[in-house]
């Protein structure tokens, strides 16, 4: 009886949060506006740049919350061994639409093994959400290191970025003219896409550098602690996935249900924001778009109702409220004088003159 | 196995698109009957095709309603959807192009005047050139502006450049090759990938044998 007035979005917050809880993580609230200088300096980290602002008391420009991350990060810890974990479940603003966003940051003197717990985090997420899911897991101290051991001019590289988040080899082929090794490895990350065993290796093979090898060899421990703990079977090594590189250093994801047209989840290891805001710290996290959930078209029942019951106004309250009474033990119930446009209900009760005639 | 559902853009672009998929095994007799039907679904091979308007395929790709369409370059450059561009049909070839008045000279002192029904496309390639310029985004007879001296140049799509010659319009600078090409949504890729790769391959082997 509960579980059908929760919407199926209200139902994976409640799961999520109760994950979350269950690894350490602390709720973390925050006020509803941040002063708009917060986001103005960092506005390439946010996905949408239609901030909604609004002037305060004292003339202090505000800002409704795009972004839960940047209110976070700003107070991250310093200290050597300190780590903050946190989540939360806010209503974000973006284009002039209210988006209801869950998700968690992991940030402070961070090691391998808080990165892996992200991730599995992350996995586990989408686990709550659907029965088919992927997690696409990409690195961009790989894909920027590719991408710098070659002589590709700035603006090349841009489109390189691209290409490779459109999967379009043919026009990243004829960007790399000229440069065959950059292009046998970019070849591989554009191509190559399953598993940790299928695809590390053959990754390995191209690679030249130092910074590409110390990228790789991150994922491979990575991939081996996702084994250990039963997540690899839902996590597919793919380097479309790819995030701004003035912000994200690490590992980059992003989840996908099955029946969401979109990525649901999106998250990774962005070290360079709170460097960018003078702190010693380093930083992972994800965000779970709950809203998406809504798009499914998934039909709660047939029927909007249980019962209906129709009156004229002419019965005596008495039994109205004694037949409303029954129908509410078995289910939902409506009393009206008139039915109710747009719903539709299973069984009709219905009052005229005095005496129920259904 | 899945069903995959695949956008298909009305006109001559989407007759030879499934001219293609069609030699690739992926025919649908339903398809080629002419009615009044908005879908053709052949379950043995396990596509249902539907033809939308050319610049609504990578809507229907993006929001999912597609597993996978047909869809000019031109159309991925003016409205950048999220879906992955998977390969390079190689036809439908043509050019975007700025076009002008025979023996046109950039008035490089004033705010060019651009016509087109492109905007994205031509606020992005003058962008590069820091160039400032006024956009009229007309929707179609582009080729009047210039003559009427509505615009100074247009920026279109330019395919054997007849319309512009009747016109006594040329082309100025080329923007980018166009082509068609195959697009999926992302998250389809990730839950109907063998049906997607298999489609793919089989494009991409036709591409290059009838090159």
């Amino acid at each position: 009886m509960t579980d059908e007035i929760w919407k199926r979005e209200e139902r994976a917050e409640f799961a999520l949060r109760s994950l979350y809880h269950r690894y350490g993580y602390a709720p973390y609230k925050m006020s509803h506006f941040e002063e708009y200088d917060l986001y103005v300096r960092n506005k390439d980290f946010l996905i949408s740049d239609q901030i909604i602002t609004f002037s305060g008391a004292g003339g202090r420009l505000l800002a409704l919350k795009p972004d839960v991350t940047l209110s976070i990060v700003k107070n991250a810890p310093q200290e050597p061994g300190e780590v903050q974990k946190v989540y939360y479940s806010e209503n974000v603003y973006r284009d002039y639409r209210e988006i209801m966003q869950t998700g968690l940051e992991c940030v402070g003197d961070l090691g391998e093994y808080e990165i892996a717990e992200v991730v599995r985090l992350a996995v586990k997420s989408l686990g709550l959400m659907a029965d088919r899911y992927v997690l696409n897991l990409s690195h961009m101290g790989l894909i920027a290191g590719v991408l710098n051991s070659g002589n590709l001019p700035a603006q090349a590289k841009r489109q390189a970025m691209d290409c490779l988040r459109r999967k379009n080899a043919h026009e990243l082929k004829a960007l790399c003219a000229g440069q065959e090794q950059t292009w046998r490895k970019l070849e591989a990350l554009v191509s190559y896409r399953g598993s940790g065993a299928e695809v590390l290796p053959r990754i390995a093979g191209v690679l030249t550098t130092q910074a590409e090898r110390q990228a790789l060899e991150e994922l491979e421990s990575l991939w081996q602690v996702l084994e250990r703990t039963g997540c690899a079977g839902h996590v597919c090594l793919d380097f479309s996935v790819g995030s701004d590189l003035r912000y994200y250093s690490g590992v980059v994801f992003r989840g996908y249900l099955e029946g969401i047209p979109a990525s649901i989840l999106s998250g990774g290891q962005y070290d360079r924001l709170p460097q960018k805001m003078g702190r010693k710290s380093r930083a992972i996290g994800f965000a779970v778009y709950l809203d998406l959930l809504q798009e499914s078209g998934q039909e709660e029942g047939i029927y909007d109702l249980d019962t209906l019951i129709l009156h004229d106004g002419s019965v005596d309250t008495g039994v109205l409220a004694e037949a409303a009474e029954q129908a509410a033990e078995a289910g939902s119930v409506l009393v009206a004088k008139a039915a109710p446009r747009g719903r539709s209900w299973r069984r009709l009760i219905q009052f005229e003159k005095g005496e129920r005639v259904q | 196995m899945d069903t995959l559902n695949i956008a298909l853009p009305k006109g001559r672009l989407g007759e030879k698109a499934y001219a293609m998929l069609k030699a690739c095994g992926y025919d649908c007799p339903a398809l080629e009957d002419p009615g009044r039907r908005l879908i053709f679904e052949n379950p043995e091979k396990g596509v249902r095709y539907f033809w939308v308007k050319p610049s609504d395929v990578a809507i229907y790709v993006e929001r999912g309603a597609a597993d996978l369409g047909i869809v000019g370059k031109d159309i991925l450059l003016e409205y950048e959807p999220d879906v992955y561009e998977l390969l390079d049909l190689k036809m439908g070839k043509c050019r975007m192009a700025v076009a002008g008045k025979k023996n046109f000279r950039d008035p490089v002192g004033q705010t060019l005047k651009v016509a087109t029904k492109f905007p994205n496309i031509t606020r992005n390639f003058y962008n590069t050139k820091c160039r400032d310029i006024d956009i009229i985004h007309l929707n179609g007879s582009i080729e009047l502006a210039p003559i009427l001296g509505l615009s100074h140049v247009i920026v279109d799509i330019v395919e054997t450049g007849t319309t512009l010659r009747e016109n006594d319009l040329e082309v100025y600078e080329e923007i980018v090759p166009i082509s068609a090409r195959l697009i999926a949504n992302t998250s389809s890729y990730q839950f109907k990938d063998q049906a997607i790769l298999a489609i793919q391959e089989r494009l991409a082997r036709q591409v290059e044998e009838t090159r």
